[in-house]
């Protein structure tokens, strides 16, 4: 038996390897080639979605597939992110800026061919701030009137909540304070609606755990319907025949493949993808010699920082943390280090947040910070105490820390330690705040400087610095009430210049997304938000 | 042969108890909880979120649901994914990551053997350091860097194949060869060591005096005991093989099972690592009890163990 396994096998496997061989041969198109012809656009996301629930997902990543889903009362345009009509056709804004009041379009329809009404947003929107559904970004809807109590269980009865239906057309929405950018908010997915008999057929409104995602349970108002689901292997869309604006959809279908970077990279070069989702770092430089028309940076809307905790020793004193800031060569690392086109931050509110250029600058002044090093007691950087740098492992942080280490000594005469967790005991390691110096990041949740400047509030989830200030806190919650857009922007520009010259966040680089696109695709704009409709995507052979 | 197959079975039920405990504990004391994120949410929010998988009960009572459900043939839905459950993911993930396994198995054994076999019988010549020099040289490559070498060749440079999926039969060529190489090493050392071992043996000496020919000396002879120690390797081996390897499903972006294995650690979905934890177990147990029959029928000294 043995030796007739022994004898046969490497025959008969080598004629099983030849076949396979030549059925790789035969030439097959590419994904690009076929996605050509069909209309069907091929896109990497980087990582398997943790969701298409939008009332439960958080990340980027779900957005881009859920955007092809679902569709909320405002869109924004593809090319000039200014808000434009989605579920609701035409709105009014009280005088008082307070009440809003949305008529829905009448070809808004669900996917299963029900209209869209007044009934499934108030549906929508009880579901996210019921407390028991643990819905992450329920904060989200805070500027509606009494969401956050409902939200955090103060108000059981949910029409006492700042929203009505009006028939079945017509939404009526109040808030709690005139929020300048409260119709740009409503293109996020927290604020989209959900299909109710869907969700209440799969389990109850408050069910984590449901099966309504699932391709064929899933009925959205989007352009695209979900038609295909394997975890990390693709997601499948195809047009959906209800989606009012049809006539304005190209594509036929959206394949998402949740590739790795590296892996990404290979597969665009053979043609089997249309959009990566990033480019890795050292394949940059090749592209910008030799195929710059395929890469693309797209400033975003996110700032790369460190975090000080204020409370430990020499941190409390904000000479040093401004010493610490000011000796930092961003320019060397954004040119040198990252390449990707990034723009060192000398402020902490990247540029052209919702119209806002933060007016304060931190200077890069060595001179200045080694004077101010040694006002607060540390001549040439003597007697300070060696402190640690903790950020979350990865090559290219440690990169940025290793630049910025071998700064500090240099310009400070001060020692560090760098120090890296893996991404879970890194986040534990931040909410406990056992740390010294936290690498840090925050992408924008919407178009406007609040969503970068609250994370200096005193009682803000996200300031794990310790650091406080009521007068700070004051501008923050004086810009919420702000009716005046030009008198709100100068409370943020006052609020950014305490920021700086306290420095409990010292601002790195402004990020940029790189991506790699095929000539084929049209329609694929610079967006801040990573905000990239699908309706306006077409392919051209 | 029965009865030692339900005595194996019934060893195992404490073994994957052991298991199962060591990793529910193990889980816990990792720093960082499945709902930790990069913007934390609010602490109420999330106990909500924790009540919803019964995070907030005592770890002793989590312990026993647990324990409970698992009874029930129920491993849980993922956390970081919800609304999958564990077994859906393995039962669509298994499939691809058993037939990969397959592949390399097959591979590294049509390799290994020959390999091993002929590096033996030229012992002490130049052929035998040749041939266990390529075998090295396959331990020493880790697939991180074959699997790129393989690829950038034959696909990106000459397109033969597509460079990464699971849809063609071409597909399964250049990750079965990755994995199925570093195994091929292996095997084909413990082959050459087993047969050199054989050939000293005094019933091989007979077979040659009988004035048969080499060749029938060593495919009849001398092969089946000289690949004991390669069976017993085996065991955990396909176990390994077919549970998936994390390293050659990403770099090929294959579905299988390899990926969730590291993520569900990394993304502390407690769930999710059980489930594959003691799939992985249930699987090494059932190839060991495999190898142990197969390594029976073939030494006859030891079947009345």
């Amino acid at each position: 038996m043995v030796t007739l396994l022994t004898q046969r096998l490497p025959t008969g496997f080598l004629i099983l390897l030849a076949l396979g061989f030549f059925a790789g041969c035969a030439k097959k198109k590419s994904n690009v080639e076929r996605g050509n012809a069909n209309h069907e656009l091929y896109i990497g996301i980087g990582t398997e979605p943790s969701g298409l629930d939008p009332q439960l997902t958080t990340g980027l990543t779900e957005y881009s597939v859920m955007t092809a889903l679902l569709e909320g009362l405002t869109t924004l345009d593809a090319e000039t992110m200014q808000v434009r009509p989605g579920v609701a056709q035409y709105w009014e804004i009280s005088e008082d800026g307070l009440t809003y009041t949305f008529h829905f379009a009448p070809d808004a329809l669900w996917s299963n061919g029900d209209s869209v009404t007044a009934a499934d947003f108030l549906f929508s929107f009880e579901r996210i701030l019921t407390p028991s559904l643990g819905a992450p970004y329920a904060y989200m809807l805070y500027p509606m009137r009494g969401a956050e109590a409902f939200n955090r269980g103060e108000l059981t009865d949910f029409s006492q909540v700042g929203v009505r239906a009006v028939g079945d057309a017509k939404l009526i929405i109040e808030l709690e304070s005139p929020t300048p950018y409260f119709l740009s908010l409503l293109a996020h997915n927290t604020w989209w609606p959900v299909h109710p008999p869907s969700i209440l057929k799969h389990g109850a409104m408050n069910d984590r755990i449901s099966k309504w995602t699932k391709p064929g349970n899933y009925v959205g108002n989007g352009p695209f319907i979900l038609k295909r689901w394997r975890l990390n292997s693709e997601i499948y869309a195809v047009k959906n025949p209800y989606y009012r604006d049809i006539e304005n959809v190209h594509l036929n279908g959206l394949h998402f493949l949740p590739i790795e970077p590296q892996a990404e990279e290979r597969s665009f070069r053979a043609g089997h993808l249309h959009v990566t989702s990033t480019v890795p770092i050292h394949r940059i430089d090749w592209y910008r010699a030799n195929q710059p028309e395929r890469m693309r940076f797209d400033t975003s809307l996110a700032v790369y920082y460190y975090m000080l905790n204020t409370s430990h020793g020499a941190f409390k004193d904000p000479r040093v943390r401004k010493a610490l800031a000011y000796s930092i060569n961003r320019e060397e690392i954004t040119a040198h280090v990252l390449k990707a086109g990034q723009q060192p931050a000398y402020h902490f509110t990247p540029p052209n947040a919702g119209g806002y250029n933060a007016e304060a600058r931190l200077p890069h002044d060595p001179e200045l910070a080694r004077q101010l090093l040694a006002e607060a007691g540390f001549p040439e950087g003597k007697d300070f105490p060696t402190f640690e740098l903790l950020y979350n492992t990865s090559e290219s942080h440690r990169t940025i820390a290793v630049a910025i280490q071998q700064m500090w000594k240099t310009e400070l005469g001060i020692d560090i330690e760098l120090h890296n967790q893996e991404w879970k005991a890194y986040l534990s390691t931040r909410e406990s705040g056992e740390f010294d110096i936290l690498r840090a990041a925050w992408f924008g949740d919407y178009d406007d400087p609040n969503t970068f400047l609250s994370l200096g509030q005193t009682d803000n989830g996200n300031n794990h610095s310790q650091w406080s200030n009521a007068e700070y806190d004051q501008l923050i919650l004086d810009a919420a009430i702000e009716q005046n857009p030009a008198a709100r922007m100068a409370l943020f520009q006052q609020a950014e210049a305490i920021l700086l010259d306290e420095m409990p966040f010292i601002p790195i680089y402004f990020y940029v997304t790189s991506r790699l696109i095929d000539p084929a695709v049209q329609g694929w704009y610079p967006s801040i938000l990573g905000n990239h409709p699908y309706q306006a995507i077409s392919l051209e052979d | 042969m029965l009865s030692l197959i339900a005595r194996r079975l019934l060893q195992s039920i404490p073994t994957l108890w052991v298991v199962a405990t060591a990793t529910f504990l193990l889980l816990r004391l990792a720093p960082g909880g499945p709902f930790d994120d990069e913007k934390p949410i609010p602490p109420e929010i999330k106990a909500q979120i924790e009540a919803h998988y019964g995070l907030d009960l005592p770890l002793y009572q989590q312990y026993f649901q647990f324990f409970g459900n698992l009874l029930k043939g129920d491993l849980g839905p993922s956390y970081k994914y919800p609304g999958w459950d564990v077994q859906e993911i393995i039962i669509q993930a298994f499939p691809v990551s058993l037939e990969l396994g397959c592949w390399a198995l097959l591979i590294s054994l049509a390799l290994g053997i020959p390999i091993g076999t002929l590096a033996a019988l030229k012992h002490n010549k130049p052929a035998e350091t040749n041939l266990m020099a390529v075998a090295m040289i396959g331990i020493c490559l880790p697939s991180f860097v074959i699997g790129p070498i393989l690829l950038m060749t034959f696909s990106l440079k000459l397109g033969w194949f597509n460079p990464l999926g699971w849809s063609y039969a071409g597909d399964r060529v250049l990750p079965a060869i990755t994995l199925g190489l570093l195994y091929a090493a292996y095997i084909a050392r413990l082959a050459r060591s087993g047969m050199l071992d054989v050939m000293r043996n005094d019933y091989i000496r007979t077979a040659r005096a009988k004035g048969l020919k080499e060749r029938t000396v060593v495919m009849r002879h001398a092969l089946r005991t000289a690949l004991y120690p390669v069976v017993a390797y085996m065991g955990p081996a396909a176990a390994g093989l077919i549970s998936g390897s994390f390293v050659v499903e990403t770099i090929f972006f294959i579905p299988g099972m390899g990926p969730f294995f590291v993520n569900a650690a990394l993304n502390r979905d407690y769930t999710m690592v059980m489930g594959t934890v003691l799939f992985y177990a249930t699987l090494i147990i059932l190839f060991n009890l495999l190898v142990d029959i197969v390594q029976m029928w073939m030494n006859p000294r030891t079947r009345n163990d």
